[in-house]
């Protein structure tokens, strides 16, 4: 299966091919409905956002509280279609991945592909699985979220699928 | 008269809470297996053995086998002949903070609907209870993930309407859904009585083992029919694609109003969980 290395270029993203079983290798942050709204929120009133999205990768997961000797709980993806509606302003501040899971809108699939980004599936309901691709987790925004707070994630060998390109 | 001392009622609550959430069904994870070896499509085939593999690990590790470790919804069946000490809803809500605390589970409910402040102790939860002869206290605990939730809906029919618009419906509410509700899915339906009953009936529906059938045998065809159609929508697991879209359909029906037709689907997920004990 082919390995790819994250952060993301825009190189990469273009030698993807749809439905591509790939492991994916490196940074992602993490964040779902309540930071994204708040994020969307800050950039529309042309605020800086306390964490820069620039060529990252988000996955959408909230995950369970960490158990002492763990990385991080069970963190399998949300469903990303709430999402859309705060994705465009991200893709428009240069964010190029997103993981999740199910299908996207219509616009959002449009603006995945104009802005050269990628959005990926994962394996939804398999948190525990999930949780053992992560080599590394620490909160970095929005602590006052809890679980929807903003993580920066290392993952290793995390298994995804390419569903939009 | 029996008397049921609160105390014990916080601890089975307690201790369903925890199975629920580490330990997948038995039937659906024996339905996830038969469906790997029908599969034919390599990538659903693939998808099928995490799902398998991260059941064994959850049970193993003691690992949420879903993040999402869902809305507590206490079933209860109370013999009239049992005397509760203490209070009853205090005890099974102690249950439940007790279970998500000690066991890392993700609190995931908000105080109110608009505002949104997370309470912290997962709590309240949902209670249904009903009066039943005899002295004992049936208790089933139920968690959802919301993923499937969202998915779920009512429609009120005509009494006049056949039964293949309820199954178009049903197919219908599946393809919508598309991957979003983590299929492969178990399919909960509730037909008749009021639209509350029909969607209560919706969830009780999936308690039943996903590889039996309804004892009404027009019901019966129904699920049948419904499993078939949904299954050649060929989403597949996680939307790959395959032939493994739902691993059954249960529906449980009521007599109903002359004039109506009430029709609740309750999609629920791989990862169907809940637990019950009688003590």
């Amino acid at each position: 299966m082919r390995k790819i290395y994250l952060p993301l270029t825009k190189k990469v993203i273009k030698t993807l091919r749809l439905g591509q079983e790939v492991l994916l290798s490196g940074s992602v942050l993490t964040a779902r409905d309540a930071a994204h709204k708040r994020l969307a929120e800050t950039l529309k009133s042309n605020k800086k956002i306390p964490v820069s999205i620039k060529g990252e990768t988000i996955y959408y997961t909230g995950p369970t509280p960490t158990m002492p000797g763990r990385i991080i709980g069970s963190c399998g993806p949300t469903t990303s279609s709430r999402m859309d509606q705060f994705t465009h302003i991200l893709l428009r501040h240069a964010l190029l991945g997103m993981i999740g899971k199910g299908e996207r809108s219509k616009e959002i699939v449009s603006a995945i592909k104009r802005f050269g980004a990628v959005y990926f599936i994962t394996i939804g309901g398999a948190g525990a699985y999930l949780s053992e691709k992560v080599k590394n987790s620490k909160i970095i925004a929005y602590r006052d979220l809890g679980t929807e707070a903003i993580r920066r994630v290392i993952v290793e060998d995390f298994p995804a699928i390419v569903a939009v390109v | 008269m029996r008397t049921i001392n609160s105390k014990l009622i916080a601890e089975t609550v307690k201790e369903l809470c925890i199975k629920a959430n580490l330990e997948l069904r038995k039937d659906i994870l024996s339905a996830l297996r038969r469906a790997r070896e029908k599969e034919t499509s390599s990538k659903a085939r693939g998808v099928l053995d995490i799902i398998i593999y991260n059941a064994l690990l959850a049970r193993k590790k003691r690992l949420p086998i879903c993040q999402d470790t869902g809305m507590v919804v206490a079933y209860v069946a109370i013999g009239q002949e049992v005397r509760i000490k203490g209070v009853f809803r205090k005890a099974v809500e102690r249950g439940v903070a007790e279970a998500y605390r000690c066991s890392y589970f993700r609190n995931s409910i908000v105080m109110d609907p608009l505002r949104r402040k997370n309470t912290k102790n997962n709590l309240p939860s949902i209670i249904y209870t009903c009066i039943v002869p005899g002295k004992r206290l049936n208790i089933r605990i139920s968690v959802k993930g919301f993923g499937c939730e969202n998915i779920s809906r009512t429609r009120m029919f005509r009494p006049t309407d056949s039964a293949s618009l309820i199954e178009d419906f049903v197919v219908e509410a599946v393809k919508d859904s598309g991957s979003r509700a983590c299929p492969p899915v178990y399919i909960g339906v509730g037909m008749g009585g009021t639209i509350d009953k029909a969607t209560l009936l919706s969830k009780e529906a999936v308690f039943r083992s996903v590889a039996g059938c309804s004892r009404k045998r027009h019901i019966a065809k129904l699920e049948k029919s419904i499993l078939a159609k949904v299954n050649s929508l060929k989403i597949g697991p996680m939307g790959v694609g395959g032939r493994t879209t739902a691993l059954g359909v249960s529906v449980l029906s009521y007599p109903t109003h002359i004039a109506g037709l009430p029709v609740a689907v309750n999609i629920s997920c791989h990862a169907t969980r809940d637990a019950r004990k009688v003590i």
